[in-house]
């Protein structure tokens, strides 16, 4: 009898210490999770774009839990959840629920296969950044965009495509999380208020003879725009039309005036 | 002393627990990726090599041996092991979460890994004292380390080698493996040369 018995208490023995040790040590060494930052987690997109600021999704609920109470953390940066998330989220914390200020991506550029050239044949791997790091791409505008979809790759909407050799975003798909902004290896993809409806589609700092000879479609510098807009919104800075957003209203005074059609309203909101 | 070194210096290169004994293959294919994870993984190993031996041992001789009770190590070992990798987890989650995320399962998996169990058995089986025990078990764990920070370089230069299709993912790294574990065979005889 003992000797079935014994064995039994030993193993029984060994165990019981071993759970008392245990429970010492998760008691000692436990980690503190906050509730309401699981609660955030779940309830923000997940796609950890990065859109807010913040390392991820689980990173801005870390601050969120932290300071969104008493607001020094906003509750309304995440562009692809919108209103809904944002909403969410300050239902969890208590507060009140701002207006996600939804901004879009833009490509800027429009030098299409129709309006400007090859410089030499690309036979290399079919990526914007491996073609970029061979004398800066194969186009013949130093500036322009390589075609290869590098962003449409990481889009998760799928709203971006390659149209006659440019990238095109879909305002309607697009929910401005900028995964796509580094992606370029020429940083032609700029975000900005969806409520800002017209967008310099080129960004060559090259003076405009040398756009014109590269690209029928590329921002010349002529200043027409400067002179047209009545709310001192657009201005040539370095060769290149650029629009302040926090001043323009999307009038479209600049759009008519452009001599190469390189300004473009988009109806989409 | 000289013992002593005789069995560290086997346990680290001739008999190597991963590439000669083929021990712990699991954690040595699946945290290898990086060096950063692969030592903090045989640091938890070797650790956890280190508390097992020193508590079985006692346990081996003090309690099992003495009651004819030998048949029990397997079931008694494998319960202080479990024991040690709960608390390594725990201790982790606390200090280190980055090394906690990282390792993800194969953490949880040291408990099953046959090297901690076979340096606990292999203690038992080749007769050595506690010194010993404990000697061997540590070379065993920077054996485990040497294994890991090797073969996780070799990773890291495959990553940008142009791998045939066929041959990417799984089967390059066990060819892989496979070469790195062949290099070891060339220790052998080296601890005679070095001490005899």
């Amino acid at each position: 009898m003992w000797d079935i018995l014994l064995p039994i208490f030993i193993l029984c023995g060994i165990g019981l210490l071993a759970a008392i040790l245990l429970v010492v040590a998760s008691a000692l060494f436990s980690v503190k999770t906050d509730e309401t930052v699981a609660e955030l987690t779940e309830a923000l997109p997940g796609i950890n774009c990065g859109a807010c600021g913040y390392s991820g999704c689980s990173g801005y609920a870390q601050a969120l839990a932290k300071g969104g109470k008493d607001g020094t953390v906003k509750t309304n940066l995440c562009a692809p959840g919108g209103d809904p998330v944002a909403k969410k989220v300050s239902r969890i914390l208590g507060t009140e629920t701002f207006d996600v200020e939804e901004q879009v991506a833009v490509v800027c550029c429009n030098g299409n296969c129709d309006v400007t050239g090859k410089k030499f044949d690309y036979h290399g791997t079919p990526s914007c950044a491996a073609c970029h790091s061979l004398y800066a791409g194969d186009g013949d505008c130093a500036y322009s965009c390589l075609g290869f979809g590098d962003c449409a790759a990481v889009c998760p909407y799928h709203a971006i495509k390659i149209q006659n050799g440019v990238a095109v975003i879909d305002r309607s798909l697009c929910t401005g999380c900028g995964i796509c902004v580094p992606k370029c290896p020429k940083h032609l993809i700029i975000r900005h208020r969806l409520t800002g409806k017209v967008d310099v589609v080129c960004s060559s700092h090259a003076n405009g003879k040398e756009t014109r000879t590269a690209c029928k479609n590329g921002c010349i510098a002529c200043g027409k725009c400067e002179r047209t807009c009545p709310y001192d919104a657009i201005h040539v800075i370095d060769n290149l039309a650029q629009i302040d957003y926090s001043k323009c209203t999307s009038c479209g005074a600049c759009v008519e005036a452009c001599p190469v059609k390189c300004i473009h309203k988009n109806s989409v909101t | 002393m000289k013992e002593m070194m005789i069995i560290l210096v086997s346990a680290i290169l001739v008999d190597n627990f991963v590439l000669s004994k083929f021990m712990g293959c699991c954690p040595f294919l699946g945290v290898s990726k990086k060096v950063g994870s692969a030592f903090g993984m045989s640091v938890a190993v070797t650790f956890v090599m280190l508390m097992a031996t020193a508590v079985t041992y006692p346990i081996y001789m003090l309690l099992l041996e003495p009651n004819g009770l030998q048949y029990m190590q397997t079931i008694v070992f494998i319960l202080v092991i479990a024991l040690f990798v709960q608390l390594v987890e725990i201790i982790l989650k606390r200090f280190v979460p980055s090394l906690y995320k990282a390792l993800g399962v194969y953490l949880a998996l040291i408990t099953t890994n046959c090297a901690v169990l076979g340096v606990t058995l292999l203690n038992i089986t080749n007769e050595y004292n506690f010194a010993q025990s404990m000697v061997n078990a540590l070379g065993a764990g920077l054996g485990f380390m040497l294994a890991m920070m090797l073969f996780s370089g070799v990773r890291q230069k495959l990553e940008t080698c142009n791998i045939p299709k066929a041959f990417q993912g799984v089967p390059v790294t066990l060819v892989a493996a496979s070469i790195v574990s062949m290099t070891f065979v060339g220790f052998g005889g080296i601890v005679e040369g070095m001490f005899g």
